[in-house]
């Protein structure tokens, strides 16, 4: 059970600002029902510019409607400047803290304020642009996003960047480039906790190459191809090549060769030695099950 | 307030009959079943006694019953040791709705190096036994297969299961954790191999299980140390917990009948008054072949967490597959196998019942779902969006 403080389950029993403004100056929307969570910002100004009236509606657990609802009263009557100005921390605090793991609740609100102004001084836009590439892929975060929520949240870790902003909360075959944007941002911080993956090392020997192969796949490799219904098993390993056969939706895929053996070979090239190179095993490939659904 | 407890496949509370005769072996009869003195000895003639009482509801016989800590300890010791007997073999058939403590064990024989197929399920949550039988082969050490599922309730055909795999030679094991009390079985009928129970789910403690074996399976120890349990599984017996396992083995026995009329009345009862009274819910699973306690309903447009918040102010346990309640991020793994839409599974809620719940209990709840859904999806933004 989450131990929610007394605030939020206030602002999520007794929600403020429920509904909807007919001829909103701005509109926002963010998440989606496949996410898990969704929110409707919308507001209105009053003739000297400020937030006379803020509502919204929102898809989700007690914490998403609780920040909704910190959002909106946190914004009435401040300029829209002054608004840009609320953090996801703001709300956070405003509601004497959520548990970690739902620390994205808060980031959804401050993205949803974000795409509200974004529309009013914008026009068209309702929905929150994506700004930057895509880093993960099951829940459509950019390298903008999870920089921001790093350093919004002197955050040092995957988990935790996966507790504000969802990325790397699916597959996690983005763990590996997530790492390396907090490395990016917090420098020396980060060395004090141990990667997940050991790094390349001088000289290895031969057992402990394999070995390393072996946790590269089943780390970097594996979850990634997994979330798309395939799979991949290493097969053997002589000197530099290393034989792997793909299994079930990548053994189907034509563009194989081209597609899946590349990307094991930069990943292992990447994480174990920049002599690798990747064959796959055709002769198993006939094996290869198709899993339903 | 009263607590209505409708969340009996996470746990159930201990019967007063089990708590009673667990009791003594705290304070007073404390001896160690493997000691030489009549003290330790009288111990250790109860929990021979426990372990008849448990072979008489599963219908097999006392030395085919081994004592552990727990379903997920039954769980790893019946694979892990399967592959340490056949360690030639190299495959290991399961399936994607298995509970984490077969599936996470699995996708960790994947990583070193076992090759691992998860069946999938259709809609309602069966499998396809042809794909199955296709997929046997000399390479198969195990097919693990549960009884019936936590989440939505379904009852897999284990017996034919079973015959198909053990006639292949293969090693036959089944997570009953589920469906021990609630349906009877009787493993002299079947050629199941291992099965996997947990005190807790029927009104024993928490902190001891069972793992039923065969005679003349070939199994290695999972937990290495002392002869308890014939050499098969190390360690001191946890003895009020078996004592209280073998009583509760009995009364599910004689409350058999009571699982299957009664309780199924309610849980249809609950169910039918739920969609009837609710737009736009619907039930999860199999409804033709599923436990008699057993019903997971989704409700369109709104998340499960909250459900449960607001029923936990009456006082109303239940349970969700709902991204939110899991600590991740991603909607019950069972619920998506089966093809259930994320909008759906996200707003999923189950219900399951035992012999202790009473008609009150199940129309204050049927009273109370209508304005908890009604006051969830008026905050909702897809309900006006997708025309309802």
């Amino acid at each position: 059970m989450w131990e929610y403080t007394d605030k939020v389950r206030d602002h999520f029993f007794n929600p403020r600002n429920v509904g909807e403004i007919e001829n909103a100056d701005g509109v926002g929307e963010v998440g989606s029902l496949a996410c898990g969570d969704a929110l409707k910002l919308m507001f209105k100004l009053d003739k000297n510019g400020r937030i006379a009236d803020a509502k919204f509606k929102t898809f989700g657990c007690a914490s998403a409607i609780a920040t909704s609802s910190v959002l909106t009263e946190l914004i009435k009557g401040k300029t829209l400047d002054e608004a840009m100005n609320v953090t996801n921390k703001d709300i956070a605090d405003y509601l004497g803290g959520l548990p970690e793991q739902k620390m994205h609740c808060s980031v959804m609100g401050r993205e949803a304020l974000e795409a509200a102004i974004a529309n009013y001084r914008g026009g068209d836009v309702k929905k929150h642009e994506l700004e930057g590439h895509v880093v993960c892929t099951c829940f459509g975060v950019t390298d903008v996003e999870i920089e921001r929520v790093v350093r919004e949240n002197d955050l040092t870790t995957v988990e935790q960047v996966t507790n504000y902003c969802k990325a790397g909360g699916g597959c996690g075959g983005c763990h590996g480039e997530i790492e390396k944007i907090i490395e990016r941002i917090q420098g020396e911080k980060v060395g004090m906790h141990a990667p997940a993956v050991p790094r390349k090392g001088k000289k290895l020997t031969n057992i402990q190459k394999m070995q390393l192969i072996q946790q590269t796949i089943n780390e970097q490799i594996r979850p990634a191809l997994r979330a798309h219904g395939g799979n991949i098993e290493l097969i053997d390993i002589e000197g530099d090549k290393v034989t792997v056969a793909f299994r079930g939706m990548c053994a189907q895929c034509h563009l194989a060769e081209f597609t899946m053996k590349d990307v094991v070979e930069t990943k292992l090239r990447e994480f174990v030695s920049e002599d690798i190179i990747v064959e796959e095993d055709k002769d198993s490939v006939e094996e290869g099950h198709v899993h339903k659904g | 307030m009263q607590t209505i407890y409708f969340d009996n496949n996470a746990t159930t509370r201990v019967a007063d009959e089990v708590f009673e005769v667990m009791q003594p072996y705290f304070c007073e009869l404390y001896g160690n079943p493997s000691s030489m003195h009549t003290f330790g000895g009288q111990v250790g003639v109860r929990v021979r006694e426990a372990r008849e009482q448990v072979a008489a509801l599963l219908g097999c016989h006392p030395t085919e019953v081994i004592f552990t800590s727990c379903g997920t300890e039954s769980d790893s010791t019946a694979i892990l040791g399967t592959l340490a007997a056949v360690p030639h073999r190299r495959k290991v058939i399961t399936t994607r709705v298995e509970h984490p403590a077969v599936l996470t064990v699995c996708r960790d024989l994947e990583n070193r190096g076992y090759h691992v197929i998860e069946l999938g399920v259709d809609k309602q949550g069966r499998l396809d036994l042809d794909e199955l039988g296709s997929l046997l082969d000399d390479d198969t050490a195990i097919v693990t297969i549960m009884a019936a599922n936590n989440e939505a309730g379904t009852i897999f055909p284990i017996e034919r299961i079973a015959e198909m795999v053990t006639e292949r030679g293969i090693t036959f094991h089944t997570d009953a954790v589920q469906i021990v009390g609630k349906v009877p079985l009787n493993l002299s009928e079947t050629p199941i191999h291992l099965l996997s129970l947990s005190g807790h789910k029927l009104h024993a403690p928490k902190g001891v299980g069972v793992l039923y074996v065969r005679k003349g399976t070939r199994i290695a120890p999972f937990l290495l140390g002392g002869h308890q349990e014939s050499g098969r599984r190390a360690g001191t017996e946890n003895v009020p917990g078996i004592v209280g396992l073998g009583k509760a083995c009995e009364l599910a026995a004689r409350y058999m009948d009571d699982e299957n009329t009664r309780v199924r009345a309610l849980r249809d009862k609950l169910e039918s008054a739920i969609l009837a009274s609710c737009p736009d819910s619907r039930i999860n699973g199999d409804p033709e072949n599923r436990l008699p306690n057993t019903t997971n309903i989704s409700f369109e447009y709104i998340e499960g967490e909250a459900i449960l918040l607001m029923l936990d102010r009456f006082g109303i346990c239940a349970s969700s597959g709902s991204a939110c309640t899991s600590g991740s991020l991603e909607p019950s793994h069972v619920l998506r196998a089966m093809g259930v839409p994320f909008t759906a599974a996200h707003g999923s809620i189950r219900y399951s019942l035992s012999r202790y719940n009473t008609e009150e209990e199940v129309d204050f709840t049927i009273e109370k779902m209508p304005q908890i859904i009604e006051r969830l999806r008026e905050l909702s933004p897809f309900v006006g969006q997708v025309g309802v």
